[in-house]
């Protein structure tokens, strides 16, 4: 396992000055992640369409110093497995040389939602690529509105907290369990917050062959509104409540890699963010109770299913 | 040696496929395209092309992956049809802008709704504005000679432009017709090597693909986009004199049929310019002068080739296949009329065949009939007329 000393000596394949937000989690992911893939030689990735595509790629310039390509918002899983096939057939046919790894960043918007069908599509298809969902939990890019990623109870621009309606009605779909149904080779739920098992993950996905799926949670600042210096300390208390758990699935075994000592109240991570503040006000606190409950039922499942 | 063989128009295109060669081929089925595939699918399962083969989910993704893996630098294609080439609609524009250059063959389909699976243009007309090159054929043959001319036009340096390949559905797609196919070391050798621009695998140069383009740069591309398209206007019809050069059969922007000295000339694209042949070769037989201008290039549109061959005449009849809903004429007529800006010649619009409707030599005669007497009136209206519809 490499420590932070030798990450931080690696090649940095996204170059500092492109214009995400400062305290945003998903260059943190994406350093990590090409570090790990860059391990095995050359890079590319493929972007969906969203924050970490619109800030990275300003013609004429580019952060990106491996591959980069960005087709559409719902397509990027079918537009890598069109990359990786080209290997493929370019490689048989001795049209390139040395070895390629694929990987696909999608937001949850672009993951979740609208790139759920290519997502799984080439999952089924068995592509030597790894997808890695960059989850801020809403439509960040275009000014925060409700994905299906989205924590019940919170406030978003399209279910604000109004007199009669206060934030998100529903519970976030189990994207990870989704993925997981696919039975590709691994399958893991990660966090910026724990670097070391987040990257012992990137390592184990981009070592495995065929398909492999990262969803890994990246704090904004701007939607959960939070300051910008506790990104990763908002990552982490997500961990501790058990609201984000992280685990892996390898050949169908689950395995929860992180129990916290204790399991810290919802509350303790809730109260920090600005798009729960309405759960605080004693009117409200019957959706922070339901909100506590459905973690507690979703951790308790995970520990049963985990070996 | 060419062999002639009896084939539908999705097998030859199949066979076309197979001869290029592709390096990656990704496919999703809808009628009336399916048989295209499940012949190609015979070529990958008997080891007759080393293509990978990419079964998608849907069309979007599809056209996805094939954009994919032409950014890696691979020959790559798809096929489609109808609601499939209109799920692909974003991409479209995405292959075309980010200079791609992908060769899809597109088995004609009318438009849901009604959902109806027989042939119209509607699909094709649709996607004119994608940026896409669009060659219409005639019968299986152009059909088949067209996909393999198709992967020299989109890959020309000036060029790099992805091309549709139209074939009719059903009465080309499924009729059976004798195709002269190729030697597939001849086609390899017409073809040549692809040798991509840039490309997403080169390890010591690293690219960016896609990237977001403000005020400051989108409208340079758009219009270094133009060039690509309009080179094609050159390009096109050298590729077809290299082709009939090579294997006797050659094409141009436009083929015309009896319009020596005709007063009356019928504009028709694919399947109906054959149907139209067959006509004006027997009116002229009665003396009556009238002929044909088949377009085989709608992008590039041949406004010049158009305006001289339909200049000489006195009378023109457009037949379109698909409607343009609220504009003055069908999506040919309109073109035709704007090649023809600034001639005082009339051009009317027969919209006719729409979801698989049987058009008749007859039909087609009174069309030609109603030319003669428009040449003789000067008289165009009305300007769009219906083919055999119950109003």
């Amino acid at each position: 396992m490499a420590t932070l000393k030798e990450l931080s000596r690696m090649p940095e394949l996204l170059s500092p000055g492109h214009r995400m937000c400062p305290g945003c989690g998903a260059p943190i992911l994406v350093r990590l992640a090409l570090r790990a893939a860059s391990e095995h030689g050359g890079v590319v990735a493929g972007v969906a369409t969203g924050c970490l595509e619109v800030s990275t790629s300003i013609f004429p310039y580019t952060a990106w110093r491996c591959s980069f390509i960005h087709n559409a918002f719902e397509n990027v899983a079918a537009t890598i497995s069109g990359v990786e096939t080209a290997y493929k057939a370019l490689k048989a046919r001795g049209k390139v040389e040395g070895n390629f790894k694929f990987v696909a960043f999608g937001g949850d918007g672009g993951t979740y939602d609208i790139g759920l069908q290519a997502l799984s599509g080439a999952l089924e298809r068995g592509h030597d690529m790894v997808y890695i969902c960059y989850d801020n939990e809403a439509y960040m890019n275009t000014g925060i509105q409700r994905s299906s990623s989205t924590p019940f109870a919170a406030h978003t621009t399209t279910c604000p907290v109004g007199k009669v309606r206060k934030g998100k009605t529903e519970f976030p779909k189990d994207l990870t369990g989704i993925v997981a149904a696919h039975r590709i080779p691994y399958v893991a739920q990660a966090s910026i917050s724990h670097w070391n098992d987040l990257y012992r993950k990137l390592q184990k996905a981009f070592s495995v062959e065929g398909p492999a799926f990262l969803n890994v949670l990246t704090p904004c600042t701007r939607g959960w509104r939070f300051p910008s210096d506790e990104t990763v300390e908002m990552a982490r208390l997500a961990v501790e409540t058990c609201f984000w758990p992280l685990y892996e699935v390898e050949d169908g075994r689950w395995k929860v890699t992180f129990k916290p000592r204790q399991k810290k109240p919802l509350e303790e991570w809730v109260k920090r963010q600005g798009r729960f503040r309405h759960l605080l006000q004693p009117e409200n606190r019957h959706l922070l109770e339901q909100a506590q409950a459905e973690v507690d039922k979703r951790w308790e499942e995970l520990l049963a299913r985990s070996e | 040696m060419a062999e002639r063989m009896a084939l539908t128009g999705n097998e030859a295109v199949a066979y076309a496929m197979m001869q290029i060669n592709p390096d990656v081929v990704a496919a999703y089925p809808i009628t009336p395209q399916t048989a295209l595939m499940q012949k190609f699918a015979d070529f990958v399962a008997d080891g007759e092309v080393d293509t990978q083969f990419v079964l998608v989910e849907s069309e979007h993704s599809a056209m996805s992956a094939v954009v994919g893996a032409a950014a890696a630098g691979a020959r790559a294609m798809t096929a489609t049809a109808a609601n499939g080439l209109a799920l692909m609609w974003e991409i479209l524009y995405i292959a075309a802008s980010t200079r791609l250059p992908i060769v899809m063959p597109v088995v004609n389909r009318a438009l849901s709704a009604p959902i109806n699976i027989l042939c119209d243009h509607s699909d094709t007309m649709g996607a004119r504005d994608s940026g896409w090159i669009q060659l219409f054929s005639e019968n299986a043959q152009e059909a088949y000679d067209n996909t393999i001319q198709a992967v020299r036009i989109a890959e020309h340096r000036d060029v790099l432009t992805p091309v549709m390949v139209t074939l009719d559905g059903f009465i080309i797609s499924h009729g059976l017709e004798v195709v002269e196919v190729l030697d597939k070391e001849a086609v390899q050798d017409f073809v040549g090597e692809y040798e991509p621009a840039y490309t997403l695998l080169d390890p010591e140069h690293p690219i960016t693909f896609g990237p977001i383009d403000f005020s400051d740069y989108y409208m340079e591309h758009k219009r270094s986009q133009v060039d690509g398209i309009e080179a094609a206007r050159r390009v096109i019809p050298e590729v077809g004199r290299e082709f009939g050069k090579r294997f006797g059969r050659s094409y141009g922007m436009i083929e015309e049929h009896g319009t020596d000295g005709a007063e009356a000339l019928l504009v028709a694209l694919g399947s109906t310019a054959g149907s139209a042949k067959a006509v004006v070769d027997d009116m002229r037989e009665r003396g009556l002068p009238v002929g044909l201008v088949k377009i085989r290039a709608f992008r590039p549109f041949p406004y010049e080739e158009l305006r001289e061959a339909l200049g000489k005449a006195k009378a023109v009849a457009v037949m379109d296949r698909s409607i343009s809903f609220g504009a003055q004429a069908g999506p040919l007529a309109l073109e035709v009329r704007s090649a023809l800006y600034g001639l005082s010649l009339p051009v009317r619009d027969y919209i006719y065949g729409l979801g698989g409707r049987n058009i008749t030599l007859e039909e087609i005669e009174d069309i030609l009939q109603e030319a003669l007497e428009m040449a003789k009136t000067k008289e165009a209206e009305p300007l769009v007329k219906y083919v055999s519809v119950r109003e």
